[in-house]
């Protein structure tokens, strides 16, 4: 288990004060400065060496992110940071955590941020929902500027404004071309890249769009040094992570622990165990909903980092696990995210606009059985149709559920079908209905 | 994509006038943005327009909010349409409950909080209940899956709900006694039930004596 003194996120649980002076206790805003006096090329390769990934799901490495930024404004255009805190992915539940307990390691990590990519105002898009949420870090955000530790005269020596923005209710705007076209005061339809944030993002200008525990982590990093970070975990999958543990375990939480922490023992040491006890597990999805299905016998050996769900043809995500026992209805479940996805797509791309909708539909049948055999390979190459073909990754993350699904529970559907079959009448098939006699001849 | 309309126009109030003190609110909005991106400030000042006049927006209200910010009418109607949390119809006076359905929450019996819904406030979502006190929809995820099922109700959370606590908490809003947000069983937020597994150690957590005090 990783140690406490090796936590970035030491009020995770919000037992002490979440203020300015809670959080001076734990050791946020310590030497800021020096961190700062060292430029900001220090800064970005330490945070290379450090081996962050970025923990919005996609797992870009956050140094380098930073350093595709213009080094200097050649034509006028000033540099934005924008945090994403729209946390809407069903299972993920983390930066809620980080706002409400501890937000002055995001406000600290957004000035060094900032900072290293030359940028003197940032953005935090927090998701409409995190009411609460909003009113603790637009709080740790009035106390940073009072006591002048942001802000155009602070004693960092680098102006630097700092605002709380917010939505109302979109998944989609967690995708960071949307957040964009969001925060502009749009639809949060997402843009075509190329041309890529860095280059024109927020206003026309270069921007960098991180997730919160990204940049909540970062003061620590520069703090305790890269080779701290970079020793927890195993190569290529470093560092400590949130990760948020919910469905059918005996205590649902969530808990800060290094990553590559294999499966059973995060569950077992921080979820309580499987309610009903190890053998019960029938499947997990990993890191929200859209990272396809794990059934239990991969969960085995499996290792929470980017490659060891990988191994598993799934993906870490957020490292928002949802956990599944056997008496789950597993089509529902993943019917329920297919409609999840159906709600939240932006109807821009006809591909997810229409798919989602598509898909929802025929899971929706299969739940009950209400299908042929061949709609379950029908289904899957619509997935296919869906994937790719979309202007952002919504499309995939439609996609990839029901592709685990019938990768791994074919059998059930088809045993629910011939279930159906077998059972039904010719009421069920609709032909005794008099409409639909009508409709046939 | 979910299709939402405006509601009809025997509902929709004749006139619109901003709350004394919103407009200078809504300067200071629009100044956190760049001269002539005023735009940005539209969905923080429509949900303030929301929070102020019975928790929906209305398509006066609509056309105040583009006059403000030099929009095209089309453009704010468009967010208003777009982002679910603007209600476009009217909802319950005591409390509109929005239960998260989305599968977390279901794995742990979401299910049973839509059925008192459907019992206690109204047949089918988005329907004001008979007395005009209450409302009720199924959203989609609320960011709390640690602490599945759980309701929003106005700005707060209600969590790890079952039947029971669930209708303890429509009672207190029935009567005017508020329930205490937050998980509904002994529990410290995200922390396990039961107590924290880690980051006992005082010293480390901060003083643990505090606990209520956020």
């Amino acid at each position: 288990m990783l140690d406490d003194k090796d936590r970035i996120f030491r009020n995770l649980y919000g037992l002490d004060d979440w203020g300015l002076a809670g959080a001076r206790r734990r050791g946020a805003w310590d030497g800021t400065k020096s961190i700062i006096e060292k430029g900001r090329d220090w800064i970005v390769n330490e945070m290379k060496a450090s081996g962050l990934r970025g923990r919005g799901g996609a797992g870009f490495p956050t140094g380098m992110k930073w350093s595709f930024m213009p080094k200097e404004s050649t034509d006028g255009r000033p540099s934005y940071l924008v945090v994403n805190a729209d946390e809407s992915e069903p299972g993920t539940c983390k930066d809620r955590e980080i706002m409400r307990h501890d937000p002055h390691l995001l406000v600290e990590g957004c000035l060094l941020a900032s900072f290293a990519m030359g940028a003197h105002a940032c953005y935090i898009y927090v998701r409409g929902e995190f009411i609460r949420e909003r009113e603790h870090l637009q709080a740790a955000v009035d106390q940073a500027y009072e006591s002048k530790l942001i802000g155009k005269d602070n004693v960092h020596g680098w102006p630097f404004d700092l605002y709380v923005a917010h939505g109302a209710g979109a998944y989609i705007c967690g995708e960071e071309t949307a957040l964009l076209e969001s925060l502009e005061g749009k639809k949060g339809q997402p843009r075509l890249k190329p041309p890529f944030p860095a280059n024109v993002g927020l206003f026309g200008c270069p921007t960098t769009v991180n997730n919160v525990e990204s940049i909540a982590v970062a003061p620590d990093i520069l703090r305790r040094g890269a080779a701290w970070f970079a020793s927890i975990g195993r190569a290529n999958n470093v560092g400590t992570k949130l990760y948020g543990i919910s469905g059918h375990v005996n205590t649902p939480c969530v808990v800060e622990e290094a990553m590559s922490i294999p499966f059973k023992e995060l569950i077992e040491k921080h979820g309580g165990g499987i309610r009903g006890g190890w053998d019960n597990l029938l499947a997990i999805i990993p890191g929200g909903a859209s990272c396809p299905l794990i059934p239990a016998h991969d969960c085995e050996e499996l290792i929470m980092d980017f490659d060891g769900t990988r191994a598993v043809k799934s993906s870490f995500g957020t490292a928002g696990v949802i956990v599944m026992d056997k008496s789950t209805d597993v089509v529902a479940a993943i019917a329920r995210i297919s409609y999840f996805f159906k709600h939240e797509s932006c109807g821009q791309c006809t591909p997810c606009r229409e798919g989602t909708g598509w898909m929802w539909r025929v899971l929706t049948r299969m739940i009950e059985g209400r299908a042929h055999k061949r709609e379950i390979d029908m289904l899957l190459e619509v997935t296919k149709q869906v994937e790719g073909h979309t202007i952002c990754a919504l499309g995939d993350a439609a996609a990839w559920p029901v592709q685990g699904l019938i990768r791994a529970f074919r059998p059930e559907i088809e045993r629910r079908i011939d279930e159906f079959t077998r059972k039904s009448t010719l009421d069920d098939q609709g032909i005794l209905d008099p409409d639909h006699m009508i409709a046939a001849e | 994509m979910s299709v939402r309309r405006l509601a009809p126009k025997e509902l929709q109030p004749a006139s619109f006038a901003f709350r004394e003190g919103t407009l200078d609110w809504a300067k200071q909005q629009i100044a956190k943005y760049p001269e002539g991106r005023q735009a940005s400030a539209c969905i923080a000042i429509l949900w303030r327009v929301q929070e102020e006049h019975e928790g929906w927006v209305s398509e006066a209200a609509i056309r105040a909010v583009a006059d403000l910010l030099d929009m095209p009418y089309i453009r704010v109607l468009e967010i208003a349409t777009f982002y679910t949390m603007f209600q476009l119809s009217p909802v319950g006076k005591k409390a509109h409950v929005q239960v998260c359905g989305t599968t977390p929450c279901m794995l742990r019996g979401a299910g049973d909080l839509i059925e008192v819904c459907k019992h206690r406030i109204h047949h089918d979502p988005g329907h004001v209940s008979e007395d005009g006190n209450f409302s009720w929809e199924e959203v989609e995820c609320l960011g709390a899956c640690v602490n599945a099922p759980m309701v929003m109700i106005w700005k707060d959370t209600y969590e790890d709900l079952t039947k029971d606590t669930f209708n303890k908490v429509l009672d207190g809003f029935a009567s005017g006694n508020l329930p205490k947000p937050g998980p509904q069983i002994d529990r410290q937020h995200a922390a396990p039930a039961g107590g924290p597994r880690v980051l006992k150690d005082a010293a480390v957590a901060g003083d643990a004596t505090k606990k209520g005090n956020v």
